[in-house]
């Protein structure tokens, strides 16, 4: 048998966009055909998802339950969720408008902490980023911060940092820093050697290298650390809301509150559901934020945010 | 002894000989020997091409004579404040458009912002890249690319413009094209070129005198001075005493590769 090995084909660039090197710009390339065919594209597989997701609450809600009453206790169907938990509007107590007041202030300890957050995480992994040393002292602390158990410590945390926004903040950050520090770290860490190079042939100053080639370059990485915190800082807030008792209370209270009685089921899954919208359209929003910032250069801009 | 003497700018000495390399060798610490020896030099109006085996040393000769590695015996004599060094690749920074990549090393260096720009205008004209100053290094073909981190260099004025394989990455065409290009930019700006490759042919197009490297530890074991005169044209590449010259080296990397 004859054994024959064509090595791979490399296309060559300039041979492909000849047009280019006579002044034609070369369009970007674009998967699709017409906007419009892509936009359902893009949003039809999810809403598929989406059928089957609540096809299957109602079928097990269903199967799984005789008693309507037992049921609206336990697994209420979508829409009794939807009639019971958020239509009474204008009701003081339940529906949608107490959760909407509950929500604000979960949505201000949850971005003040993701802020914090952003800073210090930043900041540390810039530190790490200046010396292997400095890496090794600090990098074993920022993995256990991450390990520690937050809900086994809250008395702790009571006594250190009181029981209203400072503590909720303190686990906001316990549990949002760490992908910050991990992917900053990564991304100033995977900057290209080449380019490191073209900086130190123009004799640049530590401070110089770090705000125009590393911060940069590590951009997308931070971007991508950042939104996984802002989920992440969703979930502190609430869970702080579950432990401590005094400041302005968030929609973990609510949750709470209506946990306790059966019969606010409804009211229960309400709140959750608009608690994990809330996750849902920060996640959204530093995904935009970060398509704006890098769509010019970096190859993850041409996808889907 | 160990030395790099940086002679300043403008003297007589680098006038004649601006890049200088005296029994050079370098040791890497792990104990293999990049470059054995090595002595020649480049000088005023000279564009030097050193040719030989992928893994010679050819890029180590050059990081050492811009700075980026430390040589382990021998001297290094050069004006490290009037290089230009362009990199295998174009290196340019995705985040930023063709005019700011091309600012970015007079930037670095301190140069005021008019004054870059006007030069960075100047460098963009000369390398052909008119009409795509507020491109993205993503939109740009390779060969752009490698204009547009030629410019980067140009803006500098160097007296002495370092090649690590620029066009290696290129396909036959552009390479060509660029080759011509770069002759012209060669004499227009009157810089000194030590230039690195593997393509033969290149090597002769470009040169004034052909370095021939052994396999590692790199010697020189070949030096051709190159007929041609200061206006190539494509159509030397079919002259008999092109193919000549390509012959011999030819057989002289033969020999660098027993």
């Amino acid at each position: 048998m004859t054994m024959s090995y064509t090595p791979p084909q490399q296309v060559p660039q300039e041979a492909m966009a000849t047009p280019a090197a006579v002044g034609v710009s070369v369009p970007v390339h674009q998967p699709g055909s017409s906007p419009r065919k892509r936009r359902l594209r893009n949003i039809i597989p999810p809403l598929i998802t989406f059928a089957l997701f609540i096809a299957v609450w109602y079928l097990y809600s269903w199967a799984r339950f005789d008693n309507p009453a037992q049921r609206r206790n336990a697994l209420p169907y979508p829409h009794t969720v939807i009639t019971d938990g958020f239509l009474p509007f204008w009701d003081e107590t339940n529906g949608f408008r107490p959760i909407l007041g509950y929500m604000w202030p979960t949505a201000k300890v949850t971005l003040t902490g993701l802020a914090i957050s952003i800073v210090l995480g930043v900041s540390i992994a810039i530190i790490m980023n200046l010396s292997k040393g400095m890496e090794r002292a600090l990098f074993p602390y920022a993995v256990i911060l991450q390990t520690v158990p937050i809900l086994a410590i809250t008395p702790l945390l009571t006594q250190l940092f009181g029981d209203e926004i400072g503590v909720r903040l303190v686990v906001v950050v316990l549990i949002a820093i760490f992908p910050v520090i991990t992917n900053t770290l990564f991304g100033l860490q995977s900057t290209d050697r080449m380019h490191h190079d073209l900086f130190s042939l123009n004799d640049v100053s530590r401070w110089t290298r770090l705000r125009k080639l590393e911060l940069p370059s590590a951009l997308p990485a931070m971007m991508a650390g950042i939104r996984i915190a802002s989920g992440g800082a969703v979930i502190g807030a609430i869970v702080a809301d579950f432990f401590f008792n005094q400041g302005e209370k968030g929609i973990g209270y609510y949750i709470r509150n209506k946990q306790q009685r059966a019969a606010n089921r409804p009211e229960m899954f309400a709140g959750t559901i608009t608690a994990s919208m809330f996750g849902v359209v920060m996640f959204l929003i530093v995904g935009a934020i970060t398509a704006r910032a890098i769509r010019n250069w970096h190859e993850s801009a041409s996808e889907q945010a | 002894m160990t030395e790099t003497s940086v002679v300043p700018s403008g003297s007589p000495v680098t006038e004649r000989a601006r890049l200088r390399f005296e029994n050079l060798s370098m040791v890497f610490p792990d104990g293999t020997q990049a470059l054995d020896d090595i002595t020649f030099t480049v000088g005023a109006g000279e564009f030097v091409t050193v040719v030989g085996p992928s893994g010679c040393g050819k890029s180590t000769l050059l990081r050492i004579a811009s700075g980026l590695t430390q040589h382990t015996s021998g001297d290094c004599e050069v004006d490290r404040d009037s290089i230009g060094y362009v990199f295998q690749d174009a290196t340019l920074l995705p985040w930023r458009t063709v005019r700011k990549n091309v600012e970015l090393n007079a930037e670095l260096q301190g140069v005021g912002k008019a004054e870059r720009q006007r030069r960075a205008t100047e460098a963009i004209e000369l390398v052909n890249l008119v009409g795509h100053e507020d491109k993205y290094p993503k939109q740009l073909s390779g060969g752009m690319k490698m204009r547009c981190s030629l410019a980067r260099s140009l803006v500098l004025n160097p007296k002495v413009f370092l090649f690590d394989e620029p066009f290696g990455a290129l396909d036959e065409i552009t390479r060509e094209r660029l080759n011509g290009e770069l002759i012209s930019l060669f004499h227009l700006e009157q810089f000194s070129g030590l230039f690195i490759t593997h393509s033969i042919a290149e090597a002769v197009f470009l040169s004034t005198r052909v370095l021939v490297m052994s396999a590692r530890p790199g010697r020189i074991i070949g030096d051709y001075a190159v007929p041609f005169g200061e206006h190539r044209t494509q159509e030397i590449r079919f002259e008999p005493e092109f193919a000549e010259i390509c012959g011999r080296i030819n057989d002289d990397l033969k020999d660098a590769h027993s």
